[in-house]
């Protein structure tokens, strides 16, 4: 296993999955956009205003998604001090914030005409505006230092303590009341959602997943080659 | 030597496995202590029930949630104040609310108004707040169960007592 920490490795592997996962990426969007926005039922209660959940519930998986994949890859990083935990890190985190901002702006959008109100500080909304703000302050982070190591190391520990926040967020409708339903797919009792109005919903989620993984790739073959061309710059500066 | 060299960076890659454990782990406690601490002010909107449990200064903020009675929303005769109840399905609470519903807003609908409770047991809202439910089907489908009899009260209840 140890053999695809290498970024070359893992890079031979990653490589031929990208177009796979671009054009799944491509068509699941396209697929779930136009069952979600022409073909699925408009809602009993909400009418068609429930369309805005085909972007926003499965922008909201993901936020949550890579910011747990960027926790686990920093663990990797900060333990065996591989270079490419550190590097898919990195690659995630834009990615991440832009579901996130995604996912709350549809859901403030959603908000107004269903609730009646833009936003509240009820513990939903709250916790994932700061997991909005911990992506940014990892964007930050990992940059602010003269020596790259040391940011990594910074911006690892970070990413690392924020991972507190994500069992707080999926958990937060049920622990306190919010103003923010609770969960309909991932219940005990199955979805308390019809399938006419699934069926869109998890192929836009498989869109999604598939999107985060190919721009992830695009990003790490970027840093992937930053690394190199300072790693030949600090020896010639050494040679 | 080559055995003390290559034992060594496992036992550090330990050492750091086991301080991202045990810091994560002390972490998640913090955590918990100070949301348990904070749970009053992290709740949105306390039940009927709590409220009543609640200890409030005169003119104090609150938010107020629960089902709107079926059957109590009436219009007072200025035709802009919407007097209504509120229940966690264990007590009630009469609301007074002077300005525009949210369009989610009906009887037996979840609703989250803010506003301060009178002595005389009347809460007046400020603001009034539709709560939507977990569940989402089409309109027919609604139509049916609530034709076949199988239609579930919306669970938008709070937990009593919280």
């Amino acid at each position: 296993m140890h053999k695809y920490a290498n970024p070359n490795q893992f890079l031979r592997i990653a490589n031929p999955i990208l177009p796979w996962c671009a054009w799944l990426a491509g068509l699941a969007i396209a697929a779930g956009l136009y069952l979600g926005l022409v073909q699925a039922p408009a809602d009993y209660q909400q009418g068609e205003t429930v369309r805005i959940m085909y972007v926003h519930v499965p922008s909201a998986w993901m936020a949550l998604f890579v910011y747990t994949n960027m926790a686990i890859a920093s663990a990797t990083a900060i333990i065996w001090r591989h270079p490419l935990g550190f590097l898919i890190a990195k690659a995630s985190a834009p990615i991440g914030a832009c579901f996130t901002f995604i996912s709350l702006a549809t859901g403030s959008l959603w908000g107004k005409p269903m609730w009646g109100t833009w936003w509240v500080w009820d513990a939903r909304l709250t916790s994932v505006l700061i997991l909005f703000f911990l992506y940014i302050g990892y964007i930050a982070l990992v940059d602010a230092f003269d020596d790259p190591t040391r940011g990594q190391r910074a911006a690892s520990i970070l990413a690392l303590v924020g991972a507190v926040n994500v069992p707080i967020i999926h958990y937060s409708v049920e622990w306190w009341n919010t103003l923010h339903q609770p969960a309909s797919v991932a219940r005990m009792d199955g979805p308390a959602i019809h399938s006419s109005m699934l069926w869109p919903l998890l192929i836009m989620a498989i869109g999604f997943t598939a999107l985060y993984f190919a721009l992830m790739v695009v990003r790490l073959r970027g840093e992937i080659a930053a690394m190199k061309v300072r790693n030949v710059r600090l020896g010639q500066v050494q040679a | 030597m080559s055995a003390a060299r290559t034992r060594l960076p496992a036992t550090r890659k330990r050492r750091r496995l086991y301080a991202v454990l045990a810091g994560l782990t002390m972490l998640g406690v913090a955590a918990a202590l100070v949301l348990v601490a904070f749970e009053d002010n992290i709740v949105f909107f306390y039940s009927p029930t709590g409220l009543k449990e609640k200890s409030l200064r005169p003119g104090q903020m609150v938010r107020l949630g629960g089902l709107v009675v079926e059957g109590s929303v009436k219009k007072a005769a200025d035709g802009v104040t919407t007097i209504f109840s509120v229940t966690d399905l264990n007590q009630a609470v009469q609301i007074r609310f002077t300005g525009l519903l949210p369009d989610l807003f009906r009887e037996g609908q979840g609703i989250v108004s803010e506003g301060t409770l009178g002595p005389d047991g009347v809460f007046t809202a400020s603001s009034v707040l539709a709560k939507h439910d977990e569940n989402y089907m089409p309109k027919e489908v609604a139509d049916a169960l609530k034709k076949s009899g199988k239609w579930k009260q919306p669970n938008a209840t709070p937990e009593a007592g919280k």
